[in-house]
C-alpha cells in the first residue's frame, strides 16, 4: 500500500477540497452542507457522464457500422450534447389530448429521481460514498426496483397502444430480471456477511502476490457476475434486451408520447441507470474502487472506480453494436428456465465455498459443479432447437 | 412525535383514502402506492432501515406491480358506467372499523404488557439475519414453503387455460 502524502491527498482530493469549502460555514451548519456539496456534485457529474457517453455512443456504434457518427457540431462532433440539450429544451412539450396528463408529467420526474437515489449509497472511492448506509445493497435495489412503477406510469397514462404495449413489455422484462439481478448479487452479501457496499469493497481490497481478491476471480464469483452482467442488461432496457422499445415494433416503447425536456428526462434516466447498475457490478463483483494490480496502487481510487464503470459501458454499446434482439418468447425463457436456476445453483455453489474452508479442493468442486450445470443446462434448453441449414420459405 | 412523523402520517393517510375513494382503478392502485411508501418512511423515521427497504422493494417494487397488472390484464381499467362504489360500503366501513379498532386494542395492551423501552434498540442488519434464521426459522420456512405453494398453484392455473383450446 502506498503511504506517500502526496498519494494520500490525490486520492482524497475530494474529500479534502469538500472540507475545505465547508470550512467557510460556521460549525452547525458543516455536515449539512457537506451532503448537500456531495449531491449537487452526484447531480451534476453524473449528467456531465451521460453527455460525453451519448457521443461517444453514437461514435463508437458508427464504428462498428462502418460510418462516421457525430462530426460536424464542435471538433470531432464532441459538442452534439450540447447542440442535443438546447434543441430538447427548447422543444414544443406536447402531452396527448386524451393523456392522464398528472401522471404523464409525474413519470419523467418519479423515474429520474429514484435513479439519482440509486449513487447515493454506491461508494465512488476511498471514503468516497454519500451514505454509508447499513443495507445499503437493499436501498439500491429498492429505488431500482421503483423505476417500474414510473416506466409503467408513462406508458399507461399516455393513451397510446405503442406506449403500453412497451411498458408491459418492460415492466414484464424488468421483474423477471430482477429476479435474477438480486439472487445473484446475494451471493456476495453471503461471502461478505454485509449489505454495506463500502465493507463489500474493503472485503475485496487485498491482494494474494500482485492479483486482487476481486470475487469475479472465484468460480462462484465469476458465474454470479455473468448473471449480474445479463440481468443489468436486461434491467436498463439495453440490446439484446431492448424489446420495450424496439424502434421497428414500437416506435419508442414507452416514452412514445413524450417530447422536449420530459423526453430528455427518459433518456437521461435510462442512461444513469446504466451508469448505476455498472457502478452495482463493479461494487459487487470487480472490487470497487481498489486497483487491478497490487503495484498499481498509486493511481488514485475515484479513477479506478469510473474507469471500471466506463468498461462497462463500452462493453453495453459494444454488444448494442453487434447483438440482434431477442424475441420476447426468448426473453422470458432464458430467464425463468435459465438464468434463475443457475443462479440457484451458484447460491449453493456459494454456500459450499464459503463451509468448504481454504484450500484448492473448493476451487475445483465448485468449478466442475458450475460448468457441468452450464453444459447440461444449455444442451437441455437447445434440445428443441434445430440447427443447421434453414429453408426460408419465402425468400428463395 | 414530530412535525415529519405528522406529515408522513398525513401523506399515508391520505394515499389510503385516495386509494378508496378515486374513481379510476389505475390511480386507485398509484395511490396504494403512495401510502406504501409512506409506510416505509414511517419505518425510515423510526431508524427501522431494512424493513423500511423491504417495505419498498416488496410492496412498491413488486405488490403495486402485480396490481396495476392485474388491472390492465383483466381489462378493469376502463371506468364502470354505473358509479365504483359498492352498495354495501356501510358493511365494509364498519368491519374494517372494528378490525381496526381490535388491532389498536392490542397495540395500546402490548405497551402496558412490555416494560417501557426508553433507549432506542440498536438492530442491525446482521442481527434481523441472525434471528430469521436462529429463533425464527420456522415461521420462516412455513411462509417460504406456503409461497411456494403459492406459486405452483399460480404456474398450474396458467398451465391449465394454455391445453384447454386443443
Amino acid at each position: 500500500m502506498a503511504t506517500s502524502p502526496l498519494f494520500t491527498e490525490l486520492d482524497q482530493i475530494f474529500i479534502i477540497l469538500r472540507d475545505w469549502l465547508v470550512g467557510f460555514l460556521p460549525a452547525a451548519l458543516r455536515p449539512a452542507a457537506g451532503v448537500v456539496l456531495c449531491v449537487i456534485i452526484i447531480v451534476c457529474l453524473f449528467p456531465g457522464l451521460f453527455a460525453l457517453t451519448t457521443v461517444f455512443e453514437r461514435k463508437g456504434l458508427g464504428r462498428i457500422q462502418n460510418r462516421l457518427g457525430p462530426n460536424r457540431v464542435g471538433p470531432f462532433g464532441f459538442f452534439q450534447p450540447i447542440a442535443d440539450g438546447i434543441k430538447s429544451l427548447t422543444k414544443e412539450d406536447i402531452v396527448p389530448f386524451s393523456a392522464n396528463a398528472v401522471v404523464h408529467f409525474l413519470a419523467p420526474l418519479s423515474l429520474v429521481v429514484a435513479v439519482f437515489m440509486e449513487f447515493a449509497v454506491l461508494p465512488m472511492g476511498r471514503n468516497m460514498v454519500l451514505v454509508d448506509m447499513d443495507a445499503g445493497l437493499l436501498f439500491f435495489f429498492a429505488m431500482s426496483a421503483s423505476t417500474e412503477l414510473s416506466v409503467f406510469m408513462a406508458g399507461w397514462s399516455s393513451r397510446n397502444k405503442y406506449s403500453l404495449l412497451g411498458a408491459m413489455r418492460a415492466v414484464a422484462q424488468m421483474i423477471s430480471y430482477e429476479v435474477v439481478l438480486l439472487l445473484s448479487s446475494v451471493a456476495v452479501v453471503m461471502i461478505t456477511g454485509s449489505l454495506s457496499l463500502s465493507t463489500i469493497v474493503a472485503a475485496q481490497n487485498s491482494y494474494t502476490g500482485i492479483f486482487p481478491h476481486w470475487y469475479i476471480f472465484t468460480p462462484w464469483g465469476l458465474a454470479g457476475f455473468v448473471m449480474y452482467a445479463i440481468a443489468a442488461t436486461a434491467e436498463t432496457n439495453r440490446s439484446p434486451f431492448d424489446l420495450p422499445e424496439g424502434e421497428s415494433e414500437l416506435v419508442a416503447g414507452y416514452h412514445t408520447e413524450y417530447s422536449g425536456f420530459k423526453f430528455a428526462l427518459f433518456f437521461l434516466g435510462e442512461y444513469l441507470a446504466m451508469f448505476a447498475i455498472s457502478g452495482l457490478g463493479t461494487t459487487l463483483f470487480l472490487g470497487g474502487w481498489s486497483a487491478p494490480l497490487s503495484f498499481l496502487t498509486f493511481i488514485p481510487s475515484w479513477i479506478w472506480f469510473f474507469s471500471k464503470v466506463m468498461l462497462s459501458i463500452f462493453v453495453f454499446i459494444w454488444m448494442r453494436g453487434t447483438l440482434p434482439r431477442l424475441r420476447q418468447d426468448q426473453l422470458m425463457n432464458f430467464a425463468w428456465k435459465f438464468c434463475l436456476p443457475f443462479t440457484l445453483l451458484d447460491l449453493m455453489v456459494t454456500a459450499l465455498w464459503r463451509f468448504m474452508g481454504e484450500g484448492w479442493l473448493r476451487w475445483v468442486v465448485s468449478t466442475a459443479i458450475l460448468a457441468l450445470a452450464y453444459v447440461l443446462m444449455g444442451r437441455m434448453g437447445m434440445r428443441k432447437e434445430h440447427f443447421g441449414p434453414r429453408r426460408y420459405r419465402y425468400a428463395e | 412525535m414530530n412535525l415529519v412523523f405528522y406529515l408522513l402520517a398525513a401523506l399515508t393517510i391520505g394515499g389510503g383514502l385516495a386509494a378508496v375513494l378515486l374513481k379510476h382503478l389505475v390511480h386507485c392502485a398509484l395511490a396504494t402506492t403512495v401510502a406504501f411508501a409512506g409506510l416505509a418512511m414511517l419505518f425510515l423515521q423510526l431508524d427501522a432501515q431494512f424493513a423500511g427497504f423491504a417495505q419498498i422493494l416488496v410492496y412498491i417494487g413488486a405488490v403495486a406491480i402485480l396490481i396495476v397488472f392485474a388491472i390492465l390484464l383483466t381489462r378493469g381499467s376502463e371506468l364502470p358506467k354505473d358509479g365504483v362504489f359498492s352498495r354495501s360500503w356501510f358493511v365494509g366501513l364498519v368491519i374494517a372499523a372494528g378490525v381496526f379498532a381490535v388491532l389498536g386494542w392490542a397495540v395500546l395492551e402490548s405497551m402496558r404488557a412490555l416494560p417501557q423501552q426508553t433507549a432506542v434498540p440498536a438492530v442491525t442488519v446482521h442481527d434481523i439475519g441472525i434471528a430469521l434464521v436462529g429463533r425464527y426459522v420456522l415461521p420462516l420456512e412455513i411462509v417460504a414453503l406456503l409461497l411456494t405453494a403459492a406459486t405452483i398453484g399460480a404456474v398450474i392455473v396458467a398451465m391449465h387455460e394454455k391445453e384447454r383450446p386443443r
